[in-house]
C-alpha cells in the first residue's frame, strides 16, 4: 500500500538530489573527456581549443562539488519538473491523488533545493511567472505489472530549445534517420551546453516520437537498447555526433555527446516520425519506484 | 593567456584581448536577460530614459535561481547568448561594451562587436554552483517585477569566463 505522503517525500528527495548531483556514469564520462583534452595538451601544450574545453569540464566537476557541498542547484535553469508516471495493476492510489503528492513533493524541493522559478502560465501574452516551478509536464502510462514508477527530469530549456522532430518518409533507411538526428545536433551547435545527451524517439505519432524521445533520456547512460539493432545505431550515432567536433561549450574537440539512447513504438505505414530531445551535460533525472515487478 | 581583470572594461584592456584568453574577472556588472532586453530596447527606441547607465557596462546573460539564506545569491550560471542576439548590435550601439552568455553568436553580433571594438564572453555553461560563489553582492536595479529575468548589478570577484568574440571580430566558434 503506497501512502501519498511517501509519494511526496520520494518524489521530493528524488529532485533535490537530481538537482545538485549527476549519475555516477555520466560523471565518468566527463572525466573521461577531461582526460582526453589533458592528453591532447601533452603532446601538444599550444592547442588553445583543448585548453580551453579542458578549462571547461574542469569548471564543471568543481561545479558538481560546490553544488553537492553548499547544497544548491548545479545549474540554476533547474528547468519544468517532467514527470512520467507508470502505474502498474498493483497500485492503490487514484491519479488525482498521485498528482497531487507530485506536486507537492516538487513544491517541497524547488523550496528546500533553492530551485529557480522559471515556469510562466500563459507563454505567449502576459507570461506571468507561476511562481512555484509548476505545473510539472505530466505524462502518464499504464505498465502490466508492479506498483508506481515516477521518472522525474529537471528539463532545462537552453537544451530543449535546440530539441526537433522531423517527419521522415515511411521508406527512410537507417543513414536517414542518423543524419537527421545529427543535422539537429549540428545546428544547435554550442547553444546546449555541450557535451550533450541525446534522447531519439522513433515511431508513434508526431507527439509521441517526441514523449518516447524524453523516456529515450530516462535510460541510465552507458545502457544500450535491448534490441541489438537499435544498440548499434545509438553508437554509430554517438559517433556521428563526435565527429561535428562541436566540443565542450562550443569550443571545439571530440567529446560533443556523452550519450545517446533510443525508444522506438509501432506507428502507421505512412510515416517515421522522429524526435530528438537534447539534454545538457546537466542532465538531472530521478527515478522513484514503488513496489517490486512481483507486486509489494 | 589569463588575465586578472577589474571591470568596468576599459578599451585598451578589451583592445588586448584575444579569443580563447581566460579571464578573472572582478567589479561591477550587469544582469540582463531575455525579458529585460526586449524591454530594454523598447524604451531606447522609444527614447526613454533607461533605469541604469549601459554606457561601458559588461551584460551577463543571466536569470538566478533562489538565494539559501548563508549565500549572497542562488545558482547563477550563465544562459544561451543567442536568444539576446537580435537586441545585442543596437545595445551595443548605445555604449554597451561587452557581454557574457554561453554558446555561439550571430554574424550580425560578431560584426557589432568588430564595429564597436567590443567583446563577448563565454561563461563555463551550466556551473552555476561554481559562479554563484564568485558574487560578493548583488542588488535588483530595475524590471522587479521580472522576477528572476530582473535587471541586477552584480559585484563579482575571481569570476571566470573565456574570450570568445574579441575586438577584431575574431571568434571561437565555427
Amino acid at each position: 500500500m503506497i501512502h501519498p505522503d511517501d509519494v511526496r517525500r520520494q518524489v521530493g528527495k528524488a529532485l533535490l538530489n537530481a538537482s545538485q548531483t549527476l549519475e555516477v556514469q555520466l560523471v565518468e564520462r566527463l572525466q573521461q573527456a577531461l582526460a582526453k583534452d589533458t592528453h591532447v595538451l601533452v603532446s601538444d601544450s599550444t592547442n588553445k581549443r583543448a585548453a580551453a574545453s579542458r578549462q571547461l569540464l574542469q569548471a564543471i566537476l568543481e561545479n558538481l562539488q560546490i553544488a553537492e557541498q553548499r547544497g544548491i542547484p548545479m545549474c540554476q535553469d533547474t528547468g519544468m519538473i517532467l514527470a512520467c508516471i507508470d502505474v502498474g495493476p498493483d497500485c492503490n492510489l487514484s491519479m488525482h491523488a498521485i498528482e497531487c503528492a507530485l506536486n507537492e513533493g516538487i513544491t517541497d524541493a524547488v523550496a528546500s533545493g533553492y530551485f529557480r522559478k522559471s515556469v510562466v502560465s500563459e507563454p505567449l501574452f502576459a507570461r506571468t511567472n507561476t511562481q512555484t516551478n509548476l505545473p510539472a509536464i505530466v505524462y502518464w502510462n499504464t505498465v502490466h505489472s508492479g506498483s508506481l514508477t515516477i521518472s522525474l527530469m529537471l528539463k532545462g530549456f537552453g537544451c530543449e530549445n535546440c530539441s526537433k522532430i522531423v517527419m521522415l518518409d515511411p521508406t527512410a533507411s537507417r543513414n536517414d534517420v542518423l543524419k537527421t538526428v545529427v543535422d539537429i545536433v549540428a545546428i544547435a551547435s554550442g547553444k546546449p551546453c555541450p557535451p550533450i545527451v541525446v534522447g531519439v524517439g522513433i515511431g508513434g505519432t508526431m507527439d509521441y516520437a517526441a514523449y518516447l524521445s524524453k523516456r529515450a533520456l530516462f535510460r541510465p547512460v552507458g545502457q544500450p537498447h535491448p534490441d541489438a539493432r537499435y544498440a548499434a545505431l545509438e553508437s554509430d550515432t554517438l559517433d556521428a555526433i563526435q565527429s561535428l567536433s562541436i566540443g565542450p561549450g562550443g569550443f571545439g574537440g571530440s567529446v560533443t555527446a556523452l550519450a545517446v539512447s533510443y525508444e522506438h513504438a509501432p506507428t502507421h505505414i505512412a510515416g517515421m516520425p522522429v524526435a530528438v530531445t537534447i539534454s545538457c551535460w546537466a542532465d538531472r533525472k530521478g527515478i522513484v519506484v514503488f513496489g517490486g515487478s512481483d507486486g509489494a | 593567456m589569463e588575465h586578472k581583470i577589474e571591470l568596468p572594461l576599459v578599451p585598451t584592456v578589451i583592445e588586448s584581448l584575444r579569443i580563447f584568453d581566460t579571464v578573472r574577472l572582478s567589479g561591477m556588472m550587469l544582469v540582463a536577460r531575455d525579458q529585460a532586453h526586449k524591454r530594454l530596447t523598447r524604451m531606447i527606441l522609444a527614447r526613454e530614459t533607461l533605469p541604469v547607465d549601459i554606457a561601458g557596462q559588461l551584460i551577463y546573460y543571466m536569470g538566478p535561481a533562489s538565494k539559501p539564506p548563508e549565500m549572497i545569491i542562488g545558482s547563477c550560471g550563465p544562459t544561451t547568448a543567442s536568444r539576446m542576439d537580435p537586441y545585442t548590435p543596437l545595445l551595443m550601439k548605445c555604449g554597451v561594451a561587452a557581454t557574457m552568455g554561453k554558446g555561439p553568436r550571430s554574424k550580425e553580433v560578431t560584426d557589432a562587436i568588430r564595429e564597436h571594438k567590443g567583446l563577448y564572453l563565454a561563461a563555463f555553461g551550466g556551473c552555476g554552483a561554481l559562479y554563484a560563489s564568485k558574487v560578493v553582492s548583488f542588488e535588483t536595479v530595475a524590471f522587479h517585477d521580472l522576477g528572476p529575468e530582473a535587471l541586477l548589478l552584480l559585484k563579482v570577484e575571481d569570476f571566470p569566463a573565456i574570450v570568445a568574440i574579441d575586438s577584431l571580430g575574431n571568434t571561437i566558434f565555427s
